[in-house]
């Protein structure tokens, strides 16, 4: 099977030769201009001290009213192969065996970025991203196109097939519906025991990152993984190990995914507007010689 | 020479009263202290303080400087090295049970001076992150259910034990 993203560096490969015309014009757009909402939440997740306990994905799967898992939450033999995100599980926890360190573990989920590539992706808009940081969607304009999918940086979305006439995009959203909006934390944040996310204002969170790694520089690589990453996100991370070895992409770019899906996104339109003039074209060509009598004709018969 | 002598003898009071209260406080230590704060899920933990205190002797471990013993912390000591003793030495005394509500959010926020304390985890992740980063490094139990017994409404949440899945792997025959 394709990598996604590796999909995804082709359609833009293809699309930089058309946008680089154009591209001038957007960097008024471009990265990270937009620091997200002031008042924006977000969750700091430390993996220092997370001990895989998995309560996070029970109480998500409870909040959010998710099907049965197919083996108990307190069940750690699934911590055997990495786990992505799925139609039923909208946060796993994996892993990682660490040489000559301890194992760590990583809870994943979205990560609700400031300038969400599945928002710019999508074309019926179905995602929002809202004032309190949540990435959230309308399932009920989604039309199953998975655009959103092959776009997002962290093979977040996941695609349900259980309904075959009604195919949705699914994801976390944050527990925007039932928490988020009325100022609450998250269900996998409040039931984690050892308070390895730490939820508040995003600003906030980002100096509580910073003062962690100064108050304990031997304890955690001097980074707050998502304080830049593809333009920001709302869910940032501290480790005691380089990212890449908990699974999370080290050279991740800094500007938003959205600058490159936007001029790729550019050439729909294009496309769409360019097409009917291009077959009105030729129809006319083809059509012409009966085209002009009849439209003379019918001229004729308006001036009469 | 009077001013001197009075001297001497406020500084003997004062000696006497550190003691004193450090005796008081010695005599109203609980021996053993019920942990209940999140029985939703789990029963509550009947915890054995005088055996924690009798291997550890060190109060401040657990309690910072609240307690008024020798402070290790290096975060602690900035401020609280002669702070002396606390009118509160309680877990729940100082870390919330809900600390990520709004009101708890813009206390911490709002708190002066706004340095050290920004970063205080709830009392939840306290006694986690205190109990079970403390039995890692000295060997001691650190399952779940090795402090706590998960009850019903615990093993619902968890699909375990009597809610276990019945028929494991049916659902994983959809397509992925
Ligand atoms: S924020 Fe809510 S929806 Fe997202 S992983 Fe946590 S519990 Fe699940
Ligand atoms: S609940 Fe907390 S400690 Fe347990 S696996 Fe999830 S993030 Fe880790």
């Amino acid at each position: 099977m394709i990598d996604r993203r590796d999909f995804l560096k082709g359609c833009l490969a293809c699309s930089v030769t058309a946008a680089s015309i154009s591209v001038v014009g957007k960097d008024a757009f471009a990265a990270g201009s937009f620091e997200g909402y002031p008042d924006a939440m977000g969750v700091l997740v430390d993996l220092t001290r997370c001990v895989g306990c998995r309560s996070c994905e029970a109480a998500c799967n409870n909040e959010q009213k998710l099907p049965d898992p197919d083996l108990p939450f307190d069940d750690q033999s699934v911590f055997k192969e990495e786990r992505r995100t799925t139609d039923k599980a909208y946060t796993v926890v994996n892993k990682y065996e660490i040489a000559d360190k301890d194992t760590l573990f990583r809870k994943m989920q979205c990560n609700h970025c400031n300038e969400p590539a599945c928002l710019t992706s999508c074309f019926v808009n179905a995602y929002t991203k809202t004032k309190e940081g949540a990435v959230i969607y309308n399932s009920k304009v989604c039309v199953g196109c998975r655009n959103c999918m092959i776009a997002c940086p962290f093979n977040i979305p996941a695609y349900s097939y259980s309904s075959p006439t009604n195919p949705l995009i699914k994801k976390c959203i944050f527990c925007y519906d039932t928490r988020l909006k009325n100022g609450r934390p998250p269900a996998c944040v409040e039931i984690c025991p050892q308070q390895v996310m730490t939820f508040g204002h995003r600003s906030d969170l980002l100096a509580i990152g910073h003062e962690r790694i100064k108050n304990d520089p031997a304890k955690y690589v001097n980074k707050v993984y998502g304080e830049k990453e593809v333009g920001g996100t709302s869910w940032m991370y501290l480790s005691s190990v380089d990212f890449d070895k908990v699974g999370l992409d080290n050279h991740m770019q800094n500007e938003p995914i959205i600058s490159n899906v936007k001029d790729f996104l550019g050439m729909v339109p294009m496309v769409l507007s360019i097409w009917p003039a291009l077959f009105t074209g030729i129809h006319l060509l083809a059509t012409k010689n009966k085209g002009e009598h009849g439209d003379h004709d019918h001229e004729e018969g308006d001036q009469q | 020479m009077y001013a001197v002598k009075r001297q001497m003898v406020m500084a003997a009071v004062g000696a006497m009263v550190m003691l004193v209260s450090s005796i008081c406080f010695g005599s109203g230590i609980p021996d053993r202290i019920t942990i209940n704060s999140i029985q939703k899920y789990y029963d509550g933990v009947d915890f054995n303080h005088a055996a924690h205190i009798n291997n550890l002797k060190d109060c401040g471990l657990c309690h910072h400087h609240t307690t008024g013993a020798q402070v290790s912390d290096p975060n602690c000591v900035r401020c609280h090295k002669n702070s002396g003793a606390q009118a509160v030495v309680s877990c729940k005394g100082c870390h919330s049970s809900t600390p990520f509500s709004p009101e708890e959010l813009k206390r911490q926020k709002d708190q002066h001076p706004p340095i050290y304390h920004m970063d205080k985890v709830g009392l939840k992740g306290a006694y986690h992150l205190g109990c079970v980063g403390c039995h890692q490094k000295m060997g001691a139990p650190t399952g779940c259910e090795d402090c706590h017994k998960r009850n019903d409404s615990g093993n619902g949440i968890f699909h375990s034990g009597t809610y276990a899945p019945k028929t494991p792997g049916k659902a994983k025959s959809s397509h992925h």
